[in-house]
């Protein structure tokens, strides 16, 4: 049986790029619930841009697996979130619809790319939203707007549906103002979906019962290397303390892959980014392609006025590492390299069951703080290793600096997601 | 170090036209970024094995493809069910 | 081939592109039977390249191709993956094919074909892959100055095979009989259908030694290759013979012209920047092999064909090179095997290629009864074949026939008996006395004639060597 809420709100630090208005539900655990979804996401019927105007108009005809299954579980789809551009970015600045506010302080970016859902939830417009992540892109704007947002083992949550940035990297996951809201977003969107080759068939089970039972906790030094500030170190610290007076032991440790995890993951994304982004041809969707022009011409046309400056440098980049003569030197070096970021991973994991350490190593930046590239590629360098290694990780508030959020992150072994939103939610319980 | 003819031609293969000041930026952008990526440099090791796990199939069974209407709905030029598409030389 | 006396070589190497038969497409489920449907009717968010859909691989797919390999003796890889080809064009509605590169599926095989001596020669299998269909474009005002370019993707997706050929093959003939084996091997194996339309794309490499090689693209028919490589081979010796280089370059076919052009917008730069699929898992299937039987296959199949129903060679190989016909002369080889298999191969062939007809059109115990009737003596062989153009011609119009019986009833080509052949060669020899004195003056053309003669009396409805021997008794010097 269908019911309807309506969904119109005020939308002060633009979060939403569409907000549904009169929505449709169904009795389910979510019953009725009021969920975002972040623009990347496909929406049966409802306008999917990935911030970007190349999909401006686009409606696509089917469901990501994902919203079938919230459907299913009685959430109310209400809207669309703002993100940086086909998810390319750090700050939900790179939108082709202008940039999100920080709830936390206007002045200031939520994160990215997933800033719409996070400000979203932060401002209290709605209890859950979705994101995807492919090197942060959840627990960045987590961490920036004091919420919850977890990143899921590669293989939990099915991608179809999901707009591609970096196939291999990324996954869809939830976000919430708390650890339990996480979780239970997870039990749903975690079923089996074999339209997705990359999935791997296991339901999520999380008791969040509060139990620390224990546990050993790494800390890797790189996590508190140069770049990451001292006053957000010193809280992150305050929170691994908390641990260890619950009885967790506290292992520090070495995680040298960190120092080209960066560059792999840039390498890695950019050349799938360049192949994704291929198909925006403007022929079966979006604005129309030039007939007057040979197809070469409008193709360059409609690539050169539907993507924001960062898209087309992520394009360039990608097209330029995959190209005849420098395959070997990037693509594949950095395929070599992801393999080191997961072993080093795995040799930490012998010895503890959790990897803990800041999520960014900065507060929120003032809008338009950082405009060099580089500069803003740097600050994903905690964030990267989980989706290079296809592991879980959350991140949860533990602290201000400055009267902005600072976010914890916690890194589990592959597909033990329930331990990582377990241990979350003691913390967050006690911390 | 790459120079400008470098990116024009990158951008010609990528299909994007750049302007002649995003073309300043972009070479110097690109510069950095590169020598940046040069840190894979010392990454040792060989192999490249993407994954242990390996053959997800599907069967051989036949599934519903869209309407064509739905198919050609988000299409802006179209002709008796035919995408319209520019000319190719 | 000679040059100025010289012997000048060819160098043909080959890719072929053969639709798999599987009932959905290579990465969806979609139905591969689009061919009398109209555009965009088989396709879904998967094969038409909408944002957020991702391929899975069909199993069936593999296995095809698997069972393909193994035919042409291939080694499977022990790990092979899908790659992206990246370019930019309206057939490809992602952006790139999904394809294998340098991971194949196989490796080094082998397919053996007869040479222009009709000696036994191997041509080497490079590689054999997996890829997908692009979609279709038609193009509108022509190729020469087209407007706009109409797309469809029902064919997008459809599970291609590319098998690829060391640079082995020497003529235009050669390749042609490479192709047919290829094909009949992929029928025998029952993972390929010939007759759809499109099923087929070839790609040549033709070169002349010591001169730089010419891609030639877009041959989508067993006889477009032998035209195409003649083209092209003369082309290339004329240049040569008028001082020209050959260069290095990508042509088309022009199937209608039967002409080679140069393309040469797309060529100057092709960089596909290829990197494996990162939606789609490795394939590890190389076991899979062993636990496939492979069915009897051509050149098996001509050997017992000799062994069991005494065909000669040369029947044998026409019969067993296209699985159709092999099972039609199977189930008509019932009375007189060798008679069937020279009807068959001789006659019924060239029959059903000048009406453009499959032997599938041929209703089995119609033509079992036309064998009978022809080895009992009771019709002539001019007759059957009469009869069996007339049961051709009620099929290609109606689609059934009547029986042969009927047909020789009917058109009255029943053998003439005894008394009436007498009779007329009685009849022949009273009216023409200047050829019997020809014949006597010992000139041989004068007893054809009077043959002729008798059989124009008889309506040719007599066997031409029992009248031959009628009228050498009726003219032998004993009876003077």
């Amino acid at each position: 049986m269908t019911k309807i809420t309506h969904f119109n709100p005020e939308d002060k630090f633009h979060a939403f790029l569409k907000t549904c208005g009169d929505t449709e539900y169904t009795t389910g655990p979510l019953n009725g619930e009021n969920i975002a979804i972040k623009d990347n996401i496909s929406t049966k019927g409802i306008e999917t841009t990935c911030g970007s105007r190349i999909l401006t108009g686009y409606i696509p005809p089917y469901d990501a697996h994902v919203i079938t299954l919230l459907k299913k579980a009685g959430a109310a789809i209400v809207g669309k979130t703002n993100m940086d551009e086909f998810g390319m970015g750090t700050t939900t600045e790179n939108s082709a619809f202008g940039p999100t506010l920080n709830p936390s302080n206007p002045d200031h970016v939520p994160g990215g790319s997933s800033g719409g859902s996070a400000a979203a939830v932060a401002a209290g417009i709605v209890p859950f939203a979705l994101g995807s992540d492919t090197g942060g892109s959840i627990r960045c704007p987590a961490s920036f707007c004091g919420i919850t947002g977890l990143k899921p083992s590669y293989g939990r949550v099915s991608r179809y549906g999901l707009i591609a940035y970096a196939n291999s990297l990324e996954q869809i996951g939830p976000m919430a103002k708390d650890v339990k809201s996480v979780s239970r977003l997870m039990e749903i969107i975690t079923e089996y979906d074999p339209r997705d080759p990359t999935m791997i068939n296991k339901p999520y089970h999380c008791r969040c019962d509060g139990e620390l039972n224990g546990i050993s906790v790494g800390v890797p030094e790189e996590f508190f290397g140069k770049g990451v500030d001292p006053s957000v170190a010193s809280v992150v610290w305050n929170a691994i303390k908390w641990f260890e007076g619950e009885g967790a032991e506290i292992i520090t440790c070495r995680m040298p892959s960190v120092e080209y995890a960066l560059a792999a993951y840039y390498v890695t994304c950019t050349c799938e980014a360049s192949s994704n982004l291929a198909r925006f041809d403007g022929v079966r969707y979006g604005p129309g392609a030039s007939l007057k022009l040979s197809w070469h011409d409008s193709f360059s046309e409609r690539r050169t006025e539907g993507f924001g400056t960062e898209v087309k440098r992520r394009i360039m980049l990608g097209t330029f590492a995959l190209s005849s003569g420098y395959y070997g030197k990037y693509y594949a070096k950095a395929q070599i390299a992801r393999e080191n970021v997961k072993n080093d991973c795995m040799r930490i994991f012998k010895d503890v069951d959790l990897i803990i350490g800041p999520t960014m190593p900065v507060v929120a930046f003032k809008l338009g703080e950082i405009s060099d590239p580089l500069q803003m590629y740097l600050t994903d360098i905690l964030t990267v290793p989980a989706n290079l290694a296809g592991l879980p990780a959350i991140s949860i508030p533990c602290g201000k600096v400055d009267g902005l959020p600072v976010g914890l992150q916690i890194i589990g072994k592959p597909f033990e997601d329930e331990r990582v939103v377990e241990t979350a939610y003691c913390y967050e319980q006690g911390g | 170090m790459i120079d400008e003819n470098d990116v024009r031609h990158i951008a010609e293969l990528a299909d994007v036209t750049v302007t002649s000041g995003e073309l300043k930026k972009f070479t110097s952008q690109f510069n950095t970024i590169l020598e940046y990526f040069d840190t894979l440099d010392c990454v040792e090791g060989v192999t490249n094995e993407r994954t242990d796990r390996c053959n997800n199939f599907r069967e051989d069974e036949v599934t519903h493809s869209l309407p064509q209407e739905e198919l050609l709905a988000n299409a802006s030029e179209k002709e008796e069910g035919f995408f319209k598409a520019p000319k190719v030389m | 081939m000679s040059r100025g006396g010289k012997l000048v070589n060819m160098i043909i190497g080959l890719e072929v592109h053969c639709q798999l038969d599987t009932k959905s497409k290579l990465f969806c489920g979609c139905s591969t039977d689009y061919r009398d449907d109209g555009p965009n009717t088989h396709s879904c968010p998967i094969c038409s390249g909408l944002p957020g859909s991702l391929p899975s691989i069909n199993k069936k797919a593999v296995e095809y191709a698997i069972r393909v390999a193994k035919s042409l003796k291939c080694e499977i890889c022990e790990e092979s993956e899908f790659s992206r080809k990246n370019y930019f064009y309206p057939d490809l509605p992602k952006g790139f094919q999904i394809t294998q590169y340098d991971h194949p599926l196989a490796l080094k095989g082998i397919l053996t074909i007869d040479d222009d001596e009709g000696l036994e020669k191997i041509v080497r299998i490079t590689r054999i892959h997996l890829e997908e269909d692009p979609g279709r474009l038609v193009h509108k005002g022509g190729v020469d100055r087209p407007k706009y370019t109409l797309v469809d993707y029902n064919r997008s997706g459809i599970p291609l095979i590319e098998i690829v050929t060391e640079p082995d093959l020497r003529s235009p003939q050669e390749a042609r009989r490479y192709l047919q084996k290829l094909r009949a091997t992929l029928e025998y194996l029952s993972v390929f259908d010939s007759e759809k339309e499109g099923s087929l794309r070839v790609d040549a490499n033709i070169s002349i030694e010591g001169s730089e090689r010419v891609e030639v693209k877009n041959i989508t028919s067993y006889k477009g290759v032998e035209k195409a490589l003649t083209f092209e081979y003369t082309r290339q010796k004329n240049a040569l013979r008028r001082g020209q280089k050959i260069i290095r370059e990508t042509r088309h076919f022009v199937e209608g012209r039967g002409v080679t052009t140069s393309s040469r917008s797309k060529e100057m730069e092709q960089d596909y920047r290829y990197f494996p699929e990162p939606d789609l898992l490795p394939l590890r299937v190389k076991e899979w092999s062993e636990k496939i039987s492979l069915p009897e296959l051509p050149d098996a199949r001509r050997e017992r064909f000799i062994e069991q129903y005494s065909c000669s060679p040369i029947h044998a190989k026409t019969l067993t090179g296209d699985l159709k016909v092999a099972e039609f002369y199977e189930k008509v080889a019932k009375i007189n095997p060798v008679l069937c298999a020279t009807w068959v191969a001789d006659t019924l062939l060239g029959e059903l290629y000048y009406r453009n007809m499959s032997v599938q059109a041929v209703p089995h115990e119609r033509f079992i009864e036309l064998i009978a009737i022809l080895d009992a003596g009771k019709i002539t062989e001019k007759s059957a074949v009469e009869v069996l153009r007339n049961l051709l011609d009620q099929i290609k119009d109606s689609g059934i026939c009547e029986s042969p019986n009927e047909c020789i009833v009917r058109l009255n080509l029943g053998k003439t008996g005894g008394d009436a052949i007498t009779k007329a060669v009685g009849e022949v020899i009273s009216e023409q006395k200047t050829a019997i004195k020809d014949l006597k003056n010992g000139k041989k053309g004068a007893m054809n004639f009077l043959v002729g003669q008798v059989m124009k009396k008889i309506r040719g409805r007599g066997d031409p060597q029992e009248i031959n021997l009628l009228l050498e008794q009726a003219l032998s010097p004993g009876d003077e």
